[in-house]
């Protein structure tokens, strides 16, 4: 596959003037390729302006205060959940939690929704390609209450295997929790037809989507998806912060998950009432500047527009999977191109991951090496490890050069 | 980087002196940086003045980890046991000759810690083992 001017056909080859980091050096000359996005992502000037204009212009504790500085950071810090909420298609913007990231997102539905709504004997269904965030918070579920879990396979293609998933909901599971986009595999969950088969036997859904929202549009209502998790630091923004998603009826009929300032009406010496939707289920002082960074992230994709990013994901994905073939003894795990998003995961011939990464940032090329925090998928290909290369809006073919060049050093090395 | 792969430490991975398991053995112990998947057995056997006669490693890991087994094993033949559990983290780096970052540390003392975990006796292998 010819290079070709993607960056300029989409107009992107401007953007990486917004990302100052990307102009670092690693090391004296050599210049930082940074492939790891999948990780965490890069944030433009626009985000890092944002957080530091709140701290020099509207520091204060929101929601109480009468004070300027107390109503300015209250709007600036809801303001942002309006368009956080009005990103992902939601209907109300108290539909929208903020929470530390997708985890603890996660986390919430399993202690408040799970818990109460879950006895034991009830099945959750989710997948064999899940993160350990959507895995360990139903193992411990399981362990507590007796839930049964099943796990929808991937298939040897490396697809969401619907066929096994049909036969899973003849169960009747109570929840199918699902990745919509693997970090491994890259692969893109059916998420429309998923959870509509889902609806159809009566079960609840819940979205990982970490790796989706930040990559392409995600919309809830024309999903239909009844919680979905994401998180800020993925998707141009900040660490710390992140949300869930859920359909208003079902949070407002939920429990509190932790108690403390903020998330109540009225406290006694030994009762409170709980706040309504969203401060229910956020208490104590949260990540304000972290919020206000979040808001700033979703409005930098929306100006750059998501279908844009993802037709430029798409086209570098399609061009590194072509070129890192060229390797001798590379082997990429995950499905055809047109099933997934930006990330090539792969293995080399008598090289580990550890040495390839370790390599490969010699030269400046960031990549991940490990099991990428998905153990049972890493198992169930008999891998003990991947070497990862993910990208994003700001990624170039230029980059993807550089890696080429990196994996035949690695190759010459251990030849 | 490239000094992170002396000839020396890739020709160790590539051929490895000490690779395999010993079959009675006197000494045998195993473990894994969870980390990486990383996963070392250690075998030796012990000649009758308590002396290492024979050394073995199995498993899987990256070059630095592999390698440094291997060094390590060569480096404890027809030493005494008592010997053996001074071995410290400085001995390990002189063998490799190389300086090695935070992560990349627990790759190179992987064998060690496994190495003092079997000849303590111990049930399990701890960090304090391979600390300075």
């Amino acid at each position: 596959m010819e290079r070709t001017d993607q960056q300029k056909i989409t107009g992107l080859d401007q953007i990486r003037k917004d990302f100052p980091i990307l102009e670092r050096e690693v090391k004296p000359g050599v210049k930082l390729v940074y492939l790891d996005s999948t990780a965490s992502s890069q944030k433009p000037e626009q985000v890092i302006a944002a957080m530091d204009a709140y701290y020099r212009n509207s520091n204060a504790n929101i929601h109480r205060g009468v004070h300027t500085l107390a109503e300015e950071a209250t709007a600036l810090y809801e303001g942002a959940r309006e368009r956080i909420a009005t990103f992902i298609g939601a209907k109300y913007s108290e539909e929208l939690i903020y929470t530390r990231n997708a985890t603890e997102a996660i986390n919430l539905v399993a202690y408040s929704w799970a818990r109460k709504n879950l006895k034991a004997g009830d099945l959750v269904v989710l997948t064999e390609m899940e993160h350990h965030s959507n895995l360990v918070p139903w193992q411990m579920l399981a362990a507590e209450r007796d839930v049964r879990l099943e796990f929808v396979p991937v298939t040897e293609d490396f697809l969401f295997d619907l066929e096994a998933y049909r036969k899973l909901l003849e169960q009747g599971p109570k929840l199918v929790a699902f990745t919509h986009m693997s970090n491994v595999l890259g692969t893109i969950t059916p998420a429309k037809e998923i959870i509509r088969l889902a609806h159809a036997a009566g079960a609840i859904t819940m979205i990982d989507g970490a790796q989706s929202v930040p990559h392409f549009t995600v919309d809830v209502q024309d999903l239909d998806v009844d919680f979905m998790a994401f998180s800020a630091h993925k998707m141009v923004g900040p660490t710390g912060i992140g949300a869930l998603y859920g359909k208003r009826a079902l949070l407002e009929a939920m429990p509190p998950f932790l108690g403390g300032g903020d998330m109540i009406r009225k406290v006694s010496l030994r009762s409170f009432t709980a706040n309504d939707l969203p401060h229910k289920f956020e208490a104590g002082t949260p990540a304000i500047a972290e919020g206000v960074g979040f808001g700033a992230a979703v409005d930098y994709l929306t100006a750059v527009g998501m279908d844009r990013i993802a037709a430029h994901e798409k086209h570098i994905t399609a061009y590194a999977t072509q070129c890192v073939q060229t390797v001798p003894g590379l082997r990429i795990y995950g499905p055809a191109v047109e099933y997934k998003g930006g990330v090539v995961t792969f293995t080399m011939e008598n090289v580990h991951p550890h040495d390839v990464a370790q390599i490969l940032d010699g030269d400046g090329v960031a990549v991940r090496a490990g099991h990428h925090c998905a153990m049972p998928l890493h198992n169930k290909f008999n891998l003990p490890a991947t070497t990862r290369a993910s990208f994003y809006l700001y990624s170039t073919d230029e980059e993807v050069d550089r890696l080429v060049a990196g994996l035949l050093k690695v190759r010459r090395l251990f030849a | 980087m490239d000094d992170l792969y002396r000839e020396v430490i890739i020709e160790r991975y590539k051929s490895p002196q000490f690779k395999g398991e010993l079959d009675p053995h006197d000494v045998s112990f195993e473990d894994e940086n969870p980390l990486c998947g990383d996963h070392i057995r250690i075998d030796l056997r012990v000649d009758e003045n308590q002396r290492v006669s024979e050394a073995a490693f199995s498993g899987q890991g990256c070059a630095i980890s592999q390698a440094s087994a291997d060094l390590l094993l060569e480096s404890v033949i027809g030493k005494s046991i008592d010997e053996v559990k001074q071995l410290s983290k400085q001995d390990v780096l002189d063998l490799l000759g190389i300086e090695l970052g935070p992560v990349r540390l627990k790759c190179a003392l992987l064998s060690l810690k496994v190495l003092k975990a079997g000849v303590y006796g111990l049930g399990a292998a701890s960090d304090s083992l391979v600390e300075e």
